[in-house]
């Protein structure tokens, strides 16, 4: 990779945020326009940190307490569709209760970002992180991707705007957070300068959709069986052409604010020698990257890769680094019952991934963390050890193991 | 936050010769002859002019209204989700007034209107159009009332009328009447909800004649969230002829079963006032409907009463349901 010279102005300050306040502030360099709030924990914190910067005008916009999520998220929609950059999140049942809206926002095309708190669905009720909420996305022509740091959950705020807004993309735009791993922990977060935001994030252009008096369009007519065909073809191709804008917003951002990703889609770590990988979402990477160590200084020759990206699927890329391995183990803080191994979500995404080499790993699967329980170095430890042992042909019967559950 | 923007000065429309020619809502929808609710959409479109961004929920003023390629809208429109009627006004207008002060659009005055239906607004959406009735920003809520989800072929509603057939209300030989709530009252509702709401009213299309159009200019002019009922005959889903639409709604106005008023600044002001003008008796109106064609004697004398009984007893009538004089506990 070429040699960036860093400038001075990138970074305006190192601050201590966790990741809810770390999203407040990229909202706030972002420049939105129009915000609509609901409270679920955990990702409520954004909201109260985003209602603070506009009481103190830190940011002009629009701040609406919307009566629920469904009118939260139809909100930003419609405000969406004037050409206002708008924000919302929620978390769990919240996010569920919103769900039409969610799906239409996709298929309108329209491109506002969302964070999720991931948190467990009801019933019964917890506040602790599972990945079900944001993944019921995953079919809908979203965007969506995680970050597991708070310095990545601010610069996928930026990164993500760019990307859905792209006129090659356009669709929504959800960046999800672990519930209380990541949301509620604090880290030292650089926060960039307003001048680099802007250098790197062009103002919310729709461009000939745009609704006003002055384009008077008419946005999703009723179609029926005439037209819905090529519409759904139009967002299938939208969906695969972010995969190609994808690394070069990355390019962008590494350019402006120095080499911060390698691969936009995922993280490697130790994966070059590598014979056998966890692949986890979220805030699972700080215990698995521990557990890959301590394999290592016992010689076995483990790695992890942080999934970054889940729509669109970096599927090319993937078959690269998880095609060379013999056993790949695949940490889902789901669930998905009656699926075809009676595993999580991730897994299936991941086999069918691999299934065209003619050299495939072992894949496996481990159900854990669900409803916010630890899931430990030990834990993933563990998860490595049955990955190299499925690797070495020892399958066992059931291909999913549940990590965690008192038994 | 409050917007200071100049309001679009609309005349009263006096006479019907002075109603604008251009139109905005024009050929290309497909709903019923006779249909009152394409009325109601002419009407407002008309009477709001060009500088007007519209947002429709799902139903037959989408289905039947909006097709690809064929849109009768002349001004921007876009569709909304059955019950996000108040959400999606208040969005459009948010966006709207961050790009003008951010000097991102000009600054101007734009109509920001949503249409709903009785069950889009009346029930699934109330959550959101009360949302949308405290805000203020600038606009306009109209509920058309076919009184049925007429769209999904004819099913009960919270404002279908006491006793109406419909596809989810059908008369059988062990129960004559499947829909046994009274019609709620969602003008009223809402005006008495939302203090700060400056204008909210009911109307129909056709009758009295302008009347619907002068009710949507005074709601545009007035400055906030605004709300408005409209009474529509459906001809396929209250069964009758179409070309007798214009005239149920007015028997329905003069029979007192649909009161005609505007709440504006708390003030109540009857457009119809069916005290002084006198009742025609409900059967006139319901006689005239398939709809009601198994209700017995009975059933008729029931809805007069209640009919009866919001005009002569309720504090306000056709407004708010409580009888004079306080009774002190203890
Ligand atoms: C969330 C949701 N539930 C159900 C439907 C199905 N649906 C479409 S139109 C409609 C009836 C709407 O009735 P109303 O709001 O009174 O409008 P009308 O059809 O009478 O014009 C229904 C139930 C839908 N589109 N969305
Ligand atoms: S069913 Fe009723 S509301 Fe629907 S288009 Fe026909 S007349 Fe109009
Ligand atoms: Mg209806």
């Amino acid at each position: 990779m070429a040699t960036v010279v860093q400038e001075t102005n990138v970074w305006a300050r190192d601050a201590l945020l966790n990741g809810c306040q770390a999203v407040a502030q990229a909202v706030r360099l972002a420049d939105v326009d129009v915000i609509a709030a609901y409270p679920i924990r955990p990702y409520t914190e954004v909201m109260d940190a985003l209602s603070k910067i506009i009481a103190d005008g830190e940011l002009d916009s629009e701040y609406i307490v919307a009566d629920s999520e469904h009118s939260q998220f139809e909100i930003v929609k419609h405000a969406s569709s004037v050409g206002a950059r708008a924000f919302a999140g929620s978390s769990g049942t919240g996010w569920m209760y919103g769900f039409e809206a969610l799906v239409v926002t996709a298929t309108d095309r329209l491109c506002p970002l969302f964070v999720v708190g991931n948190r467990a669905l009801d019933d019964p009720g917890a506040f602790g992180v599972e990945h079900n909420d944001a993944l019921a996305l995953r079919d809908m022509g979203w965007l969506l991707c995680w970050a597991s740091t708070a310095q990545e959950a601010l610069e996928h705020v930026l990164i993500g705007y760019r990307i859905a807004e792209d006129q090659r993309v356009l669709m929504p735009m959800a960046l999800a957070m672990d519930g209380a791993f990541l949301t509620h922990s604090q880290h030292m977060v650089k926060v960039p300068s307003q001048e680099a935001v802007k250098r790197f994030l062009p103002p919310y252009n729709l461009g000939k959709r745009r609704l006003h008096p002055d384009n008077p369009v008419s946005i999703a007519p009723q179609v029926n069986e005439d037209w819905v065909m090529e519409l759904r073809r139009q967002n299938w191709e939208a969906a695969r052409r972010a995969r190609t804008v994808i690394p070069k917003v990355y390019e962008s951002f590494n350019d402006i604010f120095g080499p911060r990703y390698a691969n936009p889609f995922f993280d490697e770590f130790m994966c070059e020698d590598a014979e056998v990988v966890l692949v986890g979402l979220g805030a699972v990477a700080m215990p698995a990257r521990t557990a890959v160590r301590r394999l290592r200084e016992r010689g076995k020759k483990a790695g992890y890769v942080n999934l970054r990206w889940f729509r669109p699927f970096p599927t090319e890329q993937l078959r690269a680094t998880l095609g060379r391995m013999k056993g790949v183990g695949v940490i889902d803080r789901n669930f998905a019952h009656g699926s075809p191994d009676n595993g999580g979500i991730v897994v299936q995404d991941i086999r069918s991934c691999l299934y065209p080499l003619t050299q495939r790993p072992a894949v496996t699967d481990f159900i854990g963390g669900l409803g916010g329980r630890d899931i430990s170095i030990d834990d993933c430890m563990r998860m490595l050890e049955i990955t190299f042992e499925a690797a070495a042909g020892k399958q066992r019967d059931e291909l999913v193991t549940w990590i965690g559950l008192r038994e | 936050m409050a917007s200071q923007l100049p309001v679009i000065d609309y005349e009263k429309i006096k006479k019907i010769h002075d109603t604008p020619l251009e139109e905005f809502y024009t050929s290309g929808h497909r709903t019923c002859q006779g249909c009152e609710s394409a009325m109601v959409m002419r009407d407002f479109a008309k009477a709001s002019g060009p500088r007007t961004v519209v947002t429709g929920a799902t139903g037959c003023m989408y289905v039947a209204n909006t097709s690809y390629l064929t849109t009768p809208w002349i001004v921007p429109w876009m569709h909304t989700q059955l019950g996000a009627g108040g959400s999606s006004a208040v969005g459009m207008a948010a966006g709207l007034r961050a790009l003008m002060r951010k000097g991102k659009i000009p600054q101007e005055k734009i109509n920001v209107i949503n249409f709903s239906g009785d069950l889009g607004a009346g029930d699934m959406g109330i959550g959101g159009i009360s949302g949308a009735l405290q805000t203020d920003y600038d606009l306009l809520i109209i509920m058309y009332d076919n009184e049925s989800a007429a769209n999904t072929d004819i099913q009960a509603t919270g404002s279908t009328t006491y006793g109406a057939q419909t596809t989810f209300t059908p008369p059988g030989s062990k129960h004559r009447i499947m829909h046994r709530r009274w019609k709620k009252n969602v003008a009223a509702m809402l005006a008495v909800g939302h203090p700060t709401c400056r204008y909210v009213a009911t109307a129909s299309a056709t009758f009295p004649a302008l009347d619907f159009m002068n009710k949507t200019r005074k709601a545009l002019s007035i400055g906030g969230p605004t709300f408005i009922h409209t009474f529509d005959p459906c001809p396929k889903g209250w069964d009758f002829h179409p070309r007798y639409s214009h005239e149920l709604g007015e028997l329905g106005v003069k029979s007192g079963i649909f009161p005609l008023y505007e709440i504006i600044d708390g003030q109540v002001i009857y457009t119809y006032d069916a005290r002084q003008k006198g009742r025609i008796p409900v059967r006139e109106y319901l006689e005239k409907q398939g709809r009601f064609a198994h209700l017995i004697d009975e059933d008729v004398d029931y809805i007069q009463h209640m009919v009866d009984t919001m005009w002569n007893e309720w504090e306000i009538p056709g407004v708010a349901p409580f009888r004079a004089g306080l009774s002190v506990a203890g």
